[in-house]
């Protein structure tokens, strides 16, 4: 099994969001970056694949070089191999037709990727991707088990779960699920010693689709000041809801 | 040339999310000055979208699809849209429209955007406003090829009524099974509850409950408001309570009606994933708390005295509005 996880390099989840340029540009100004939780707990499935069944792992990331200490970090966790496609992502669908180029070249026949990143939330990377490969998919992917070419997934649907059959090739949209918080893998010494001697191979962009741009932010409005209700009071609250927010 | 909006039906009933996106497509589709047309599938009472602005539904009656699969999901309406000449494909933000509105996109080579909550801002360019940094910001998107796809947030642009006459037309679909190779095999949900993603109330614990033990009240409370329950990260990591209800920035978002937090703090992750709800309440015994700032209504108080009384009180008012 030969495996491809993308990443995607996203502010921390404690970023506070500002924008810059008039409102044209996020605010990279002191942000922590890391990789995309979504797509971390698809890369700590892959390395589950290493362990016990042998796969490979390679992880790719569309970005400048500003990105590699992200794609460090993935390889210090164990992934084998990196590739940087060395462009802007400017949207899903962009990242998507980098990606599946990556894919044709590579051979793979697992793709991980997240169900969506934190920051752009698009959401649409794996299932783009697995069109222009036509390949299986399952997104919302909370469960996957791999037994030669056939795979059993779970999704997260609304109000429950699905069990799905399939098989490789496959593309996978991850999230919490598919390996547990605990189970994520803080790099060590070793892995990140190890990280610097491992392959980053860096491709150029091919020409793709430029499908949406983002013309400018905002944020939310700010919020009035909470109403404080007295803890021997729950009537008022009631009213409030009713006569006020009108929402019962 | 038409907008083609795809709306969704749970055992031949539309959901409320379909009512949302055919009151949204007749919106863009009076803005660019044509029609909205629908597409369901295994729908019963197609006509009833009429009440919404819905000139024409294309109804596709397949048992190959009584169960969701995105793909053959995915191929039948892009062969509406194709049919119909669409330039404009609006889709809701379940879990199902959102796996299947990228194999729309990528198959019509169309852009799309994703968490939309209002009508465009601009037609040519198509500009509209959606969601980003979930939820911390909103970005205006500029869809640049001649297929849109629009992906409207639950609860944003509402259901809005503008009656008209609607034609329900058979469509069929050409399916191989190369569309089926994906199989759902099981599905476990819960029958007759609301859930997150389509509750008008939401009630959600957090730590401050103490344990998994102490959810009762949490239950009780809910079924009072006919809400749906849900829980903060660390109750999920926990394992009080089932991932299906963590919700925040990497668990589920939450725009209801009215959202009240139960002994949650609210960490930044946790506002982000529920501030596209309009009201919010928060009870909690720490007045510092940040959930407090984020919040309409608060009480400062202990959950194991406040939601009991709330409880009761609720039902008196219920009992009285029935």
């Amino acid at each position: 099994m030969k495996i491809l996880v993308c990443i995607s390099n996203v502010p921390d989840t404690t970023s506070k969001i500002n924008f810059i340029d008039g409102d044209t540009k996020f605010d990279t100004n002191g942000v922590q970056f890391v990789i995309n939780p979504n797509d971390e707990f698809g890369l700590t499935r892959a390395m589950w694949f290493k362990e016990k069944q042998g796969a490979t792992v390679h992880v790719v990331s569309v970005g400048g070089p500003t990105i590699e200490p992200t794609i460090r970090k993935s390889l210090a966790i164990g992934a084998d191999e990196a590739i940087r496609i060395n462009a802007e992502p400017t949207d899903g669908f962009f990242v998507a037709q980098q990606l599946a180029e990556v894919v044709k070249n590579g051979d793979y026949n697992l793709i991980i990727a997240g169900r969506e990143s934190i920051d752009y939330n698009g959401g649409m990377v794996p299932g783009i991707l697995a069109s222009l490969l036509d390949m299986n998919f399952v997104n919302t992917c909370i469960s996957l088990e791999i037994d030669g070419e056939n795979a059993t997934a779970q999704r997260e649907i609304d109000g429950g779960k699905e069990t799905l059959t399939t098989s490789l090739p496959l593309v996978i949209g991850g999230q919490k699920g598919l390996v547990q918080e605990s189970d994520l893998k803080i790099p060590n010494m070793r892995g990140i010693m190890m990280a610097r001697q491992k392959k980053l191979t860096v491709v150029e962009p091919v020409d793709a689709l430029n499908t949406t741009q983002d013309t400018k932010f905002e944020k939310p409005a700010a919020k009035g000041a909470v109403k404080l209700i007295d803890a021997s009071n729950v009537d008022e609250l009631i009213s409030l809801l009713h006569n006020e927010a009108k929402v019962i | 040339m038409s907008v083609l909006v795809y709306t969704e039906s749970e055992n031949g009933k539309f959901k409320k999310n379909a009512l949302e996106v055919a009151s949204y497509a007749t919106e863009v589709a009076k803005l660019l000055g044509t029609n909205a047309v629908a597409i369901s599938i295994n729908a019963t009472e197609n006509e009833t979208l009429g009440t919404y602005g819905i000139s024409k539904v294309l109804n596709v009656s397949n048992d190959k699809l009584s169960v969701f699969n995105a793909k053959g999901y995915a191929n039948t309406i892009t062969q509406a849209a194709k049919a119909e000449n669409a330039q404009v494909i609006i889709t809701s933000s379940s879990t199902d429209a959102k796996y299947l509105a990228p194999l729309v996109s990528a198959s019509l080579k169309a852009g799309y955007a994703p968490n939309v909550v209002a009508a465009p801002e601009s037609t040519s360019p198509f500009t509209v406003k959606r969601t980003v940094f979930s939820n911390k910001g909103f970005a205006l998107t500029q869809i640049n090829t001649d297929i849109k796809v629009v992906g409207v947030s639950n609860n944003s642009f509402g259901i809005i009524e503008n009656a008209t006459t609607a034609a329900v037309e058979n469509f069929d679909a050409s399916l191989e099974d190369s569309n089926f190779s994906t199989k759902s095999i099981e599905v476990d949900k819960i029958i007759g509850k609301a859930t997150i993603a389509d509750a008008d109330i939401v009630v959600s614990g957090g730590r401050g409950l103490k344990g998994p033990e102490n959810w009762g009240m949490i239950e009780e409370l809910a079924d009072v408001l006919g809400a749906a329950t849900a829980c903060s990260k660390p109750v999920s990591d926990l394992g009080w309570r089932p991932h299906g209800e963590h919700v925040g920035q990497t668990g589920k978002p939450v725009a209801s009606n009215l959202y009240i937090a139960i002994g949650i703090s609210g960490a930044i992750q946790h506002l982000a994933g529920v501030s596209a709800s309009k009201t919010k309440v928060v009870i909690n015994t720490d007045p510092e708390a940040p959930f407090f700032k984020a919040a309409d209504y608060g009480i400062v108080g202990d959950a194991f005295e406040v939601v009991p009384q709330l409880i009761e009180k609720l039902k008196e008012f219920k009992a009285q509005n029935a």
